[in-house]
């Protein structure tokens, strides 16, 4: 067997029907092999999009994705998906071709050291010296990539070993004798924190990007009734608690949700969960969760203590953890004389009324549009298994704040490393995963122009997402910081009256239309799913339109700019919980 | 910092090509420092031996050893107990030496800090010397007022005392 062949068979074996690509010089040998295969290979337009296509299919399905890239510039294109999957702990697998093993080092024709670029970028690399191998580095880099902490793995294939002759042997193991992540939280830990979550009065609980890769949505749903507690989440957690329940609290941080700076300030037990403690999460880490005993459950024993000092650490795989800790309260709590009985339903009920003051208003006439109202009509227009994936600014705080997601897996963003350009491509990856869901990305104007080009992918492929842009001719998260910080200095943030969006996606075959006014956001986004076509809708919205923020440096509670609420009440929100004096009884 | 110490951090590695990179990628990613690391060969095959002197307070050697747990090619991580170790260091010095007096000089500090001679010229004298950090740095100390042309250190490497197997 071949090199190049025994990539695509230890593809096939496993279980990857479809790759993410762009071929080149180096890549010749494997391109001659997926002729002739029957691996699905989608030609991007730009290895960026790959690598950021195989990352929406990995969130969306959370299987792994797979992207191809090209020696040299091939695989620096491949850079910047590979490292936003490794801020985000997502399943990927990156092959970039090499120059010939003989040519290595001698700043040959695209050459590039891509061993050395990916290493902190990735959790994993590998570079095949010879093809007998290949099957062993394939198997290790799903299992790595997969396993504990998911995260990218590179892979470096040297033209010579794609075409070199080897024995094929179907029976082999992969030994890595470094590699053994930490499962399942230590019993002694579990039962203090146990212990210390019925021993508080005030429990909130802070979700992580980790409830979703540990598909422990459930096990979070069933803790958070049973100990009273209200759940926030990070960006990356969104979707992994219902946000249209009475115990959610919203998005946490710099751009959270005021009822949840609020609550986490208040509270004295936060229970955080596959969570590495953003600075964007956590504000001035002195002034985080102040009141609180923190207890942290994480896979990755790394990021215990690295931002936060927390009081209680579990290390393990979240939904291991969780069901150890939810039948070691239940046992708790039935007995006879418990310990003591944890957060009560009044701090639930407090909790409650106390949200319905906060509510954000969502409803607005004015032309040009209001994104909260755009927003509000995207929800309308959707089911609440569609996919939506967001572009990164003001774009993605607006969805991330403002639009209610109640299923893993169905907001996709690029929280840790916010890359502009991430919101079009995973959207196509998300569809090729899941063709049957609605896939909708949210971008700026901005960062949709940086991956314009795969207009041409979804056309020729027939890949159905519909792109809503989000259209202030503005780079508008900086600008929203020159306005506030830089006394309305506006350098390098206005981008300008071209292009026509629904020209250029006409350009490419793919319907396009605008959207001014309110009501026709809902009406444009149903018509273009019914018509089951890829679309580019170009809402053009209100430049000035600013959104609440923490300024960096600043504790959670200190949110600067209006925040509109849907009812209006009299009065100022209570800001310390009336159970103070409650506390006795 | 008053609570930063000096740590010695003995790990065993997979022998293989680009180990030392990821290792000394993650010091510098991190803003940990390295003040000597010295890597070899291990009692096991395929395995090498790093031992790296870093310095930190108790927060920063936490994160340097679960940062290197991470690691796929790194199999185990130690924090030496400073009282439970022996540490050395190899250093050669390569001294003027053209009279006769300076010579027998040299060679009678040598000796009191057992270490040799391994290099004669008409101008130079080179000394060996093993020993903890300390016994060195007053070796170079007595022997600057000669004229020292050339130092070449190991830096320390590290093992613990009694049974522990690292």
């Amino acid at each position: 067997m071949k090199g190049g062949e025994a990539i695509i068979k230890s593809l096939q074996d496993q279980g990857v029907d479809i790759v993410f690509g762009y071929p080149g010089g180096v890549l010749l040998p494997l391109y001659d092999v997926i002729y002739d295969s029957d691996l699905k290979h989608i030609l991007v337009r730009h290895e960026q999009c790959a690598a950021h296509a195989a990352d929406g299919y990995a969130r969306a399905s959370g299987k792994v994705g797979v992207c191809i890239g090209t020696s040299g510039p091939g695989a620096t294109n491949l850079v910047t998906g590979i490292a936003t999957a490794y801020m985000d702990s997502s399943p990927v697998i990156a092959i970039a071709g090499q120059v010939a093993t003989s040519l290595i080092g001698n700043d040959a024709f695209q050459e590039v050291d891509t061993l050395g670029l990916t290493m902190p970028i990735t959790k994993h690399n590998f570079q095949a010296m010879r093809a007998d191998e290949i099957p062993g580095i394939i198997k290790s880099a799903f299992y790595i990539a997969s396993t504990g902490r998911q995260g990218p793995v590179a892979i470096d294939l040297p033209k010579d070993v794609q075409e070199e002759e080897f024995d094929y042997k179907d029976e082999f193991q992969i030994d890595l004798p470094g590699y053994k992540p930490t499962r399942k939280g230590h019993p002694l830990q579990v039962k203090k924190a146990s212990n210390l979550i019925l021993n508080s009065k005030k429990t909130v609980i802070l979700a992580g990007g980790g409830v979703i890769l540990s598909e422990s949505s459930e096990e979070l749903m069933n803790l958070s009734n049973l100990i009273n507690a209200p759940v926030t989440t990070t960006l990356m957690g969104k979707g992994s608690f219902p946000e249209d329940h009475p115990l959610s609290l919203g998005m946490l941080g710099m751009h959270g949700r005021k009822v949840a700076n609020l609550v986490v300030d208040e509270c004295d037990c936060l229970i955080v969960i596959g969570c590495r403690f953003s600075d964007r999460t956590t504000g001035n880490v002195e002034q985080f969760a102040p009141n609180a005993q923190i207890i942290h459950i994480d896979v990755d024993p790394a990021e215990i203590g690295k931002n936060i000092q927390v009081d209680l650490p579990i290390v393990g795989d979240a939904k291991i953890v969780l069901n150890n800790l939810i039948r070691t309260i239940s046992k708790l709590k039935e007995r006879e004389a418990p310990p003591a009985k944890g957060s009560s339903p009044s701090w639930k009920d407090y909790i409650k009324d106390f949200k319905i003051n906060c509510i954000p208003r969502l409803s607005y006439d004015d032309v040009p549009l209001k994104p909260q109202q755009v927003i509000k009509e995207i929800r309308d227009s959707l089911d609440f298994e569609a996919i939506v994936t967001t572009d990164v600014g003001q774009n993605q705080m607006w969805m991330a704040h403002y639009f209610t997601s109640k299923i893993p897996r169905t907001f996709l963003s690029s929280g840790g490393l916010g890359t502009m350009g991430f919101g079009f491509p995973a959207a196509m990856g998300a569809k090729v995963a899941l063709p049957e869901s609605d896939v909708v990305a949210i971008c700026g104007d901005g960062g949709f122009l940086m991956v314009s080009q795969d207009l041409a992918t979804i056309k020729e492929y027939d890949i159905p997402v519909v792109i809503c842009v989000l259209d202030n001719r503005h780079l508008g998260m900086v600008a929203q910081w020159q306005k506030l910080f830089y006394d309305e200095r506006m350098s390098h943030t206005h981008l300008g009256e071209v292009p026509d969006f629904v020209k250029l996606a006409e350009a490419f075959g793919v319907q396009g239309e605008r959207v001014e006014k309110p009501g026709e956001m809902e009406e444009t986004l149903k018509w273009a799913l019914k018509s089951g076509e890829p679309t580019l809708i170009d809402v053009i919205i209100d430049p000035n339109e600013i959104l609440p923020m923490v300024p960096p440096g600043c504790g959670l509670t200190e949110i600067i700019g209006e925040y509109k609420v849907e009812r209006e009440y009299p009065g100022e929100i209570p800001y310390r919980s009336p159970l103070k004096e409650e506390e006795g009884e | 910092m008053d609570n930063q110490r000096s740590h010695v951090i003995s790990a065993l590695v997979l022998n293989k090509p680009g180990v030392l990179q990821r290792v000394a990628g993650l010091f510098t990613r991190r803003g940990f420092n390295i003040d000597n690391i010295t890597v070899g060969t291990s009692e096991q095959e395929e395995m090498a031996r790093m031992t790296i002197i870093s310095r930190g307070d108790e927060k920063v050697l936490e994160q340097i050893l679960k940062q290197l747990n991470k690691l796929i090619d790194v199999v185990k991580v130690r924090d030496l107990d400073p009282e439970y170790m022996v540490k050395r260091e190899l250093c050669l010095i390569k001294i003027h030496a053209n009279s006769e007096r300076v010579r027998s000089e040299v060679i009678q500090y040598a000796n009191i800090f057992r270490g040799r001679i391994i290099d004669v010229s008409p101008e130079t004298l080179t000394v060996e010397i093993t020993g903890t950090p300390d016994k060195i740095e007053a070796l170079i100390d007595l022997l600057r007022g000669f004229g020292i042309k050339t130092i070449v250190r190991t830096g320390a490497t590290a093992i613990s005392r009694g049974m522990m197997d690292y």
